[in-house]
């Protein structure tokens, strides 16, 4: 009997050992093919979302800002945007994605990845564990290529094409870079996920992308000063129709921008889908309702300058919010972004020419504080630990004011030094018969339209 | 002959080009023109900037007849061209010295 016993306790054993090489394949091949099939889904959506970033500045900027100026500056302006789709994949390649996402200081990244070395379809587990370390390269260099395309709003129509381009690649070296990397970068100052010291909530870069870009436009419209003419001149935008399908490909771009920034196809990006889209709805009408009852009339520009002002706003807090706050931050955006480019713009007097101060800086610090208090972790629990002021962390808006303070002081210092090299070596203005003639026949010898014949 | 000049609103020409088809009237050269009578402009807002538009599109039409034609064309014109608000325009009639066509130099009436 204890013989029988002791057969029968080894029975399993020994069926075990006959089968585990032989499940254990099975279990392998089978957890093989779920990540595979997970990274199947997530990199479809992350190449979708970095198209669709893509689309936003050509054609969406480009459309959106060569609406709003004089027809004689429509190819100049677009030429703004599309010029940085070239020079900045260019530079990212170089040393731009290591300086962003390299893991160095806390202010910037090292040279581990100067000519993409190393960065090929393995993921990249500090920052997508489940997408290609390729795919993650090239959507956060969409997000490099319009930042700076932003900022062209403030200087529309008098700067000398040359001097922008020297401009540009000295930002995105020495403003967008470091913001990237302390925000983003492994081991960045305000990294919330990977280590920073002052943890600060920048879910699709509301202060990487529209503070940094927003501040330095308002600094380059300081700088450069007045256009001829302004504000006495008629400077009526050339073509809103051509303003509202850019600003509507944004909106629909924009999805890309913030859902994509869950970095996969899940429910993180549903939610981050859903706040975007409701945010800019509100925005648009909040902008709408402050106009109407100022001048008594809704417009379509206000509409779509709105809608903007709310997708700007819900970028840093679009992957922790419920979209009841959603819709609250994009309706105060609107008004607020409103008040911004009507109000205290005519109260102080600068040229702000298509209002990237108005609209990226005043709404992206605004979206940045509020991520601060409406942040929770019923939304996004990757943190394991409560996150704004609604979760009961008030400490949290500390980090999100400080976030942005950082943003502003950067973009401010970054953009003079910037502006004083350029102005030294090049001359930022073009001449006054330049400016008279328009962009697009003195920087690039072409018309935007050839109504006769 | 008479040259006569109306200045019309710009929605009111297939209305005007067909009534005067119909009596008849072969030629007229049309320009696009801006400008203002009693019916001032109105105000547009670009983002909070005003901007008060005082010339409005109009079309000027030029149409020179024989002295005989003239009530008739005029007439026409005007009923055509009227929607009975400000802003319909005005008609001007003035003496022509000569007319000639330059295809063959033909003179007078002839070359209308």
């Amino acid at each position: 009997m204890k013989r029988y016993l002791f057969v029968l306790s080894c029975l399993p054993a020994v069926v075990l050992a006959q089968t585990t090489p032989d499940v254990q394949a099975r279990l392998s091949a089978l957890e093989s093919g779920m990540r595979s099939a997970q990274s199947a889904g997530d990199n479809a959506w992350m190449l979708t979302s970095a198209a669709l970033v893509l689309m936003m500045t050509g054609p969406g900027l480009a459309l959106f800002y060569g609406g709003l100026v004089r027809r004689k500056n429509v190819l100049g302006t677009m030429m703004q945007s599309f010029i940085l789709m070239a020079v900045i994949t260019v530079l990212w390649a170089m040393v731009g994605y290591s300086l962003a996402f390299g893991e160095g200081l806390p202010f910037i990244g090292d040279l581990r990845y100067m000519f993409l070395r190393g960065v090929d379809s393995a993921p990249n587990a500090d920052y997508a564990g489940t997408i290609p370390h390729q795919t993650f390269m090239v959507y956060q260099l969409m997000f490099a290529i319009i930042t700076p395309a932003l900022i062209s709003g403030a200087f529309a129509e008098r700067m000398k094409f040359s001097a922008m381009l020297l401009f540009m690649v000295l930002w995105a070296l020495i403003v967008y870079f470091p913001m990237a990397h302390m925000v983003w970068g492994k081991g960045g100052l305000l990294n919330a996920a990977l280590g920073g010291m002052i943890p600060c909530l920048d879910f699709a870069g509301g202060t990487v992308v529209h503070i940094t870009s927003g501040v330095s436009a308002l600094v380059t419209a300081l700088y450069l000063g007045k256009r001829l003419g302004y504000p006495h001149d008629s400077m009526k935008p050339h073509s809103l129709v051509i303003s509202f399908i850019g600003a509507c490909l944004l909106w629909v771009g924009w999805f890309g921008f913030n859902a994509g920034s869950a970095l996969a196809a899940s429910g993180l990006a549903s939610s981050a889908f859903v706040a975007t889209h409701f945010a800019a709805a509100a925005a648009a009408l909040g902008w709408i309702l402050a106009e109407w009852r100022k001048t008594g009339k809704p417009s379509v520009l206000g509409g779509i300058s709105g809608c903007v002002a709310g997708l700007v706003a819900i970028t840093p807090a679009s992957g922790f919010v419920k979209p009841m706050p959603a819709l609250l931050i994009g309706f105060v955006a609107g008004i607020f972004c409103y008040l911004m480019v009507v109000k205290v713009k005519q109260k102080f007097g600068y040229d702000d020419s298509l209002d990237a101060f108005g609209v990226h800086g005043c709404g992206g610090t605004l979206g940045a504080v509020l991520t601060g208090v409406f942040a929770t972790s019923a939304v996004n629990d990757g943190f394991k630990r409560p996150l704004g002021l609604v979760d009961g962390q008030a400490s949290q808006v500390w980090n999100q004011i400080a976030g942005c303070a950082i943003a502003w002081a950067l973009a401010i210092v970054g953009t003079l030094v910037i502006l004083k090299i350029c102005d030294a070596l090049i001359g930022m203005r073009i001449t006054e018969a330049q400016e008279m003639e328009g962009l697009d026949v003195s920087m690039h010898g072409e018309e935007g339209y050839i109504l006769e014949g | 002959m008479k040259k006569i000049e109306a200045i019309i609103q710009p929605f009111k020409l297939d209305e005007v080009k067909e009534a005067l088809t119909a009596i008849g009237v072969d030629g007229m050269t049309i320009c696009e023109v801006r400008g203002h009578g009693r019916q001032k402009g109105h105000k547009e807002v670009y983002r909070g900037r005003e901007y008060t538009v005082d010339l409005l599109p109009k079309l000027k039409i030029e149409v020179v007849v024989s002295d005989a034609r003239c009530d008739e064309l005029v007439k026409t014109l005007v009923t055509a061209a009227r929607t009975g608000k400000i802003g319909d325009g005005k008609v001007f009639i003035y003496d022509v010295a000569e007319a000639i066509r330059i295809r063959n130099d033909d003179r007078g009436d002839a070359a209308l």
